[in-house]
């Protein structure tokens, strides 16, 4: 019997958008290098610019301003390494494609809320007069807490500094304007937004240039070497159309995920939104449910066919608190009780009903149902009781 | 994809540019649909079902591409190509070992900081190798032979105390001339030095044997043996353990060499790709002989002085690299819009100097320059070959008419 399956971890990753299938599928059908000069190769080529004019819309470049990549994980390295700046900072709350980039990167610490802290920004640049990036995430992908990218601009400019915006987890979810962002660089994948995974982007305002990771055959107008991913690139295109199109659905999935927050709120008083003071993404909610490991609550989840993470599914195999909650001095404990349930375009209300049936089923076992047992049975049945 | 020979006019012309890219295998593409849809997992996410299927998928694809080189699962690196694999071996390779002269070469009293490659690798090692002079290692690029053979004694003299690695071409992607790897490796494994062989083109169409080779990196392409672009591997040995350091570093993925979601749906077509090719490989090999052959002699019977570049023998199935004394090449291409073929490489096409690889040849200009590079693959056929000969040798023989141009005299044929 085929069980119900309940998907919540669109932050992980995205279903590929008809769209995007359509046009994956149409490429891998043309055979052609876009960097031959046959006609096989000037039919990928085409098809190849017409996809960068799509996610140059995306958020508002010219399409020469988008050098395709391989993900978002490169292109933020592209970002970090290619900008060519002496000195990096980069908020605490970043994504590890950003950490790990640049060990010698300076860290911005964030505010509980998991916000950039403008005063540190402004006091860290003026210390060091070195040419300097500050890489900025747009939205974070644990707790969808969206920055105040225009303000981290406005202070990065004031000092000659560059700003980078990973939007990887932003684009497609909430409107993306690189000229309001104020952003130098802007990091895409394609995966998160209904894309194919494999590709995605590094947005570039004006002439900047860039020092290459990849080095070769000169495509992407020697930014980044590599034969295209004509599928990927295309379906990008068609994922990244539909998403500005789309766009109006976030107000309904902003409902689904409110309702959810509030059900478990009456549900659960002890239960705690993190970041919920701050602006944030319409479709995250990093949510702890007190006293259960995160573990605990995904395999419960899971057997129920509900598929929620514990935080981002690159580090899902790796032991240890989130860095993100971390920074924001959420405590040890709560921190290590947090899932992240993430909501897309197709999530429903029966999802989110699927979703808190078996939350609360499990809330009140490992709450009140235990101290029920407990009141009301020998003792011998207590551990059996929490076992399940 | 309708035959180009039925209606000239619209349709694409007949494909014989396989060392450029090719198509898509439709075995691959049934293979890896289901992995955009319905089984779109992150295969990183480890806490559900969804994430738990991907990740299987890319698991049996790493061990289906593990099958055809004869390596582990375990040293299978995902990437984004073959240019990204061979940036991540020879500068990953180079920066490790600057950054850790001791793990990288036990015996070593300072950091080897030296490369030794040839005149004719790929653009990307060429400017990997350049990159890494700019930071200070030493790079020598070693001339060829006249067919295009590395010269295994100057190669031997190149290799110092101080050679930290060497990167030869398997088969070259403009003269398909296959390199002896397993001599390069056993060279390379007396002196400690480690081996990095770029094998996009050689993948799938000849055997490949890390053990037997002594191969200590090798990169493969998805898109040049009928999987999906995007995506190719680094064989990264473990027994002796090759170290690099990363060039993409982030979520830790494939054992932390590189970072990134991994495409499940390109990994899965890749390890299809290969799993076909393997299978394959012998037959394909001797029909795509027959038909290189067959175009070979067509065209040599009516053209004159047609000039092979590289080895006869040594260059794989399906790549002819001719020189038509006298003619230029691009006006030659214009001339035959119903076939797709190149003057080389298609990340240099784009540039109008006669290509360096010719020129390693020891080749002249005018018969550079008169050189077009025909690569066959699994889905020519003969009648496109036999239109393929007509097509040449008639636009040959009119711009010789048109130029009026004789072969100038002393050039070899």
């Amino acid at each position: 019997m085929p069980r119900t399956e309940t998907y919540l971890d669109w932050n992980a990753t995205a279903p590929l958008r008809p769209e995007a299938a359509a046009a994956v599928t149409a490429a891998l059908a043309c055979c052609g290098n876009p960097s031959s000069v046959h006609r096989w190769g000037r039919a990928a080529r085409a098809e190849v610019e017409r996809a960068r004019t799509a996610v140059a819309a995306l958020v508002g470049v010219p399409g020469h301003g988008v050098v395709f990549v391989s993900g978002g994980t490169e292109a933020n390295h592209l970002a970090l390494l290619g900008a060519g700046r002496a000195r990096v900072l980069v908020s605490a709350v970043e994504h590890d494609s950003v950490l790990c980039g640049l060990p010698e990167a300076e860290p911005i610490p964030v505010d509980c809320d998991g916000l950039v802290r403008l005063e540190a920004l402004q006091l860290l640049l003026a210390a060091d007069p070195r040419p300097t990036l500050v890489s900025v995430m747009l939205a974070n992908n644990e707790t969808g807490v969206i920055q105040p990218a225009a303000e981290i601009a406005a202070i990065a400019h004031a000092h000659g500094a560059l700003y980078h915006c990973d939007a990887v987890q932003a684009a497609g979810k909430i409107p993306l304007d690189m000229a309001s962002l104020g952003a130098d660089l802007v990091t895409l994948s394609a995966h998160k937004l209904g894309g194919s995974p494999g590709i995605g982007a590094l947005a570039v305002r004006g002439e900047l240039d860039l020092l290459p990771i990849l080095r070769g055959g000169g495509q992407e107008r020697g930014r980044r070497a590599g034969t295209e991913n004509l599928p990927g690139i295309a379906g990008f295109a068609a994922a990244a159309s539909a998403a500005v199109a789309e766009l109006a659905i976030y107000d309904q999935v902003r409902a689904l995920r409110d309702a959810l927050e509030a059900q478990i709120g009456a549900a659960a008083p002890d239960a705690v939104v993190l970041g919920a003071a701050a602006p944030r993404l319409p479709n995250t909610s990093a949510v702890a449910m007190p006293g259960t490991a995160a573990e605990t609550q995904i395999i419960a989840l899971d057997l129920d066919g509900v598929m929620v993470s514990a935080g981002a599914a690159c580090s899902s195999g790796k032991v240890g608190p989130s860095h993100v909650l971390k920074a924001m001095r959420v405590p040890p404990d709560l921190a290590a009780a947090t899932i992240r349930v993430s909501l897309g375009w197709s999530t429903t209300e029966a999802d989110i009903g699927r979703f808190l049936d078996a939350w609360t089923a499990l809330y009140r076992r490992r709450r009140g149902f235990v101290a029920a047992v407990a009141h009301t049975q020998p003792a011998a049945h207590k551990g059996k009781a929490r076992a399940a | 994809m309708s035959s180009p020979m039925d209606t000239p006019a619209n349709a694409l012309p007949i494909y014989l540019d396989n060392q450029s890219t090719t198509r898509l295998d439709p075995r691959v593409l049934e293979a890896m649909l289901p992995y955009f849809t319905e089984h779109f997992g992150n295969p990183h996410s480890t806490s559900h079902a969804y994430g738990h299927i991907a990740a299987e998928a890319v698991e049996r694809a790493r061990a289906e591409i593990a099958a055809l080189i004869k390596a582990d699962p375990r040293e299978i690196v995902f990437t984004s190509g073959a240019t990204e694999a061979n940036n991540l071996a020879i500068k990953g390779a180079a920066h490790f070992a600057r950054a850790h002269p001791a793990r990288a070469h036990s015996q070593a009293a300072s950091p080897r900081n030296h490369v030794v490659t040839l005149a004719t690798e790929h653009k990307c090692v060429l400017e990997s190798c350049a990159e890494l002079e700019r930071q200070g290692f030493e790079v020598s690029y070693l001339p060829v032979e006249p067919d295009g053979l590395v010269d295994l004694d100057r190669l031997a003299a190149a290799l110092s105390e101080q050679t930290l690695l060497v990167s030869v071409l398997a088969a070259h992607n403009e003269i398909g001339v296959i390199q002896p790897l397993a001599e390069i490796g056993a060279l390379c494994r007396a002196k400690g030095v480690l081996f990095h062989s770029d094998a996009a083109q050689a993948a799938g169409k000849i055997p490949l044997d890390v053990e037997a080779m002594q191969i200590d990196l090798m990169s493969i392409s998805g898109h040049k043996m009928y999987g999906p672009k995007g995506v190719g591997v680094l064989y990264v040995r473990r027994r002796p353990r090759v170290r690099l350091l990363p060039l993409i570093d982030g979520g830790g993925q494939e054992r932390g060499l590189r970072s990134g979601t991994l495409p499940t749906p390109l990994c899965v077509g890749l390890g299809r790709a290969a799993v076909i090719a393997g299978a394959e490989m012998a037959e394909e090999a001797a029909r795509l002989r027959r038909l290189r052959d067959r175009l070979h002699q067509g065209l040599a019977r009516r053209v004159a002085r047609l000039g092979l570049n590289g080895d006869r023998e040594r260059r794989l199935a399906g790549n002819l690299n001719l020189s038509f004394p006298g003619l230029s090449a691009p006006a030659l291409i214009d001339a035959c819009p119903s076939i797709a073929i190149s003057t080389g490489s298609a990340c240099t096409s784009a540039t109008v100097e006669p290509s360096y690889v010719l020129r390693a040849l020891g080749l002249p200009d005018a018969i550079a320059n008169s050189a077009i590079r025909i690569g066959l693959g699994r889905f020519n056929t003969e009648a496109e070959i036999d239109f393929a000969v007509d097509a040449l040798a008639a636009a040959a023989s009119r711009l010789a008419a048109e130029n009026g141009v004789r072969p100038p005299a002393g050039v070899p044929t």
